[in-house]
């Protein structure tokens, strides 16, 4: 389990590169565009490969990058999967740090801060438990560390840009760990990972009910099918969603497979 | 620390709060003085299913499969009945509300049953309930209760169910590990999260849970569907006293007991469920 040290690259990336990819998934997700969103990602589906900055260094991938250029690998079996959720906690963690600093928090209603404070508190805590449990359990040399995001995409002076991209990131959370869940190993990680994702998929509905109130969008047929079942997303489908804000490299090139294949 | 002792923690920790949570369940269930009758339920479930010999065995599996169907038929019955009563009539977020949820529930009922076929099971028969739980409720306005009465019973037993489905369901997805059943159950069982938060919201609570307070308004017989909900170790971290790299807003433990929802056993499941089963249907 024990991996050498690496350096992580942050880079600063202004290509335009798989910019269709990335939204065309976000218009699926939430009915968004990215567009002017500064930076931008390379996912190849095959191998979860995520490495924007790597792509624009090295037009060729390059399987043995050069000493201290190493890019942080997410992992192998539970850990790979805990980096995996750690990363989603901490974009949504800076997103609701961004979203109270902003003129919408500032000036909406008592109801609406209360729910975006809730919202914060949530994901920093699930942001830096990830990080105190991975830590524990891997070493710290295996603990993904702090990425840094770019969210100049979002307008947080506007409740529509806020709520539609908390949507999107609730969403998204629901259906990355829904579909983590199949590859996890550890019937305790599992647990763990159920107590997380429950709550996402109350914050998802408390955003939603907010955006369209009076109406089933609290568990939408756009995210819920006809069998009544909720998202479950590939972690593919989750670099393509949320990559965008990512700056920091990493990869994601040893994440278990489904033990089921569903 | 080595994961193998992470792991004995968490196992220890698991089976203190699953024989605490029963006892705490029994007695609710004589407090409330009404059909404790656990021995009419259609299946067994063994107490404790976290070790790793029966983990993988087919019958968990299918255990677990039938008593997310038998919460379903609950469920599914509940929303048609409500809709059907004019209890909801000028509630018209509440409305909107049963209209989507009965919509899934019911799917849900048809979805597991045709998963337990496609496994060679058969699925267990459809209860009788008795939503008055004897005669303690009226939701649906039946008995005459007047029909604000009966519309804040009807949120508070949606919420009761609601919140119910989503620890069952946690608590049985290790019961599913390495099955096809995993995903599709982990996906409803946010879709009940999902509920769960709206039901919430329209009473007036926060769609998230708060220690283990059930929120204003609910019924103390529903008490059993909060416990446990207090915990604030997880993964063997006391989040209460972790050093967070932001300032949490408020009170430490609201904010770590949100953050986190709780399983329930399988017994504990049945339990609650079999307030609203018709012993004698």
């Amino acid at each position: 389990m024990k991996k050498p040290l690496v350096k992580v690259d942050v880079v600063e990336t202004s290509s335009n590169n798989s910019k269709r990819s990335s939204r065309r998934k976000f218009i699926k997700l939430g009915g968004l565009g990215l567009a002017g969103s500064s930076f931008l990602l390379y996912a190849c589906s095959e191998d979860d490969m995520f490495n924007p900055g790597g792509e624009m260094n090295q037009p060729m991938p390059q399987p043995e990058p050069e000493p201290g250029e190493e890019v942080f690998d997410l992992g192998s079996g539970d850990v790979g999967i805990l980096n995996y959720a750690y990363a989603l906690e901490q974009l949504e963690a800076a997103f609701y740090t961004q979203v109270r600093a902003g003129a919408y928090y500032a000036g909406a209603p008592d109801n609406e801060k209360e729910i975006f404070d809730d919202l914060y508190n949530h994901e920093v805590i699930h942001r830096d438990f990830f990080k105190a449990a991975i830590t524990t359990a891997a070493g710290e040399e295996n603990t993904l560390p702090d990425l840094e995001f770019d969210v100049s995409a979002i307008d947080f002076d506007s409740r529509d840009s806020v709520l539609q991209y908390a949507q999107v990131l609730e969403d998204t959370g629901v259906g990355a760990y829904n579909g983590a869940g199949d590859r996890i190993a550890d019937a305790t990680y599992l647990t763990l990972a159920g107590k997380i994702v429950s709550v996402e998929a109350r914050h998802a509905s408390a955003i939603r009910s907010l955006i369209d109130p009076e109406s089933g969008y609290f568990a939408g047929d756009d995210v819920i099918d006809e069998n009544g079942l909720d998202l479950a997303y590939d972690p593919s489908e989750v670099f393509e969603a949320a990559g965008g804000f990512i700056v920091t490299d990493f990869t994601a090139n040893n994440l278990p497979e489904p033990m089921t294949g569903s | 620390m080595s994961i193998i002792k992470l792991l004995d923690e968490f196992t220890s920790e698991k089976l203190t709060t699953k024989s605490s949570s029963r006892r705490e369940m029994f007695g609710t269930l004589s407090s409330f003085g009404k059909k404790a009758a656990l021995a009419a339920i259609p299946f067994g479930l063994a107490s404790n299913k976290m070790n790793a010999a029966s983990m993988f065995q087919e019958n968990s599996a299918v255990d677990a499969l039938q008593l997310a169907l038998t919460l379903e038929y609950l469920e599914a019955e509940f929303y048609v009945k409500a809709l059907e009563s004019g209890v909801l009539d000028g509630y018209a977020r509440a409305e909107a509300a049963y209209m989507q949820i009965s919509k899934h529930e019911t799917a849900h009922v048809d979805f597991l049953k045709a998963g337990l076929e496609g496994a060679g099971a058969t699925p267990v028969d459809k209860p009788t309930f008795d939503f008055t739980a004897g005669g303690a409720f009226d939701p649906f306005n039946e008995g005459g209760i007047g029909q604000e009465t009966a519309y804040a019973q009807l949120l508070a037993l949606a919420q009761a169910f609601e919140d119910t489905g989503v620890r069952a369901y946690k608590g049985q997805a290790a019961n599913l590990m390495g099955t096809p059943f995993l995903e599709p159950a982990l996906q409803i069982h946010s879709v009940e999260a999902r509920h769960a938060s709206e039901i919430r919201r329209i009473r007036g609570l926060d769609g998230w849970i708060t220690t283990n307070m059930r929120g204003d308004g609910m019924p103390e017989a529903t008490q059993a569907v909060y416990d446990g909900e207090e915990n604030v170790t997880q993964g063997g971290v006391n989040l209460t006293t972790l050093t967070y790299a932001n300032e949490i807003v408020g009170d430490i433990t609201t904010a770590v007991t949100q953050a986190f929802d709780e399983p329930i056993s399988g017994d504990t499941a049945v339990a609650i469920a079999s307030l609203f089963i018709d012993s004698e249907g």
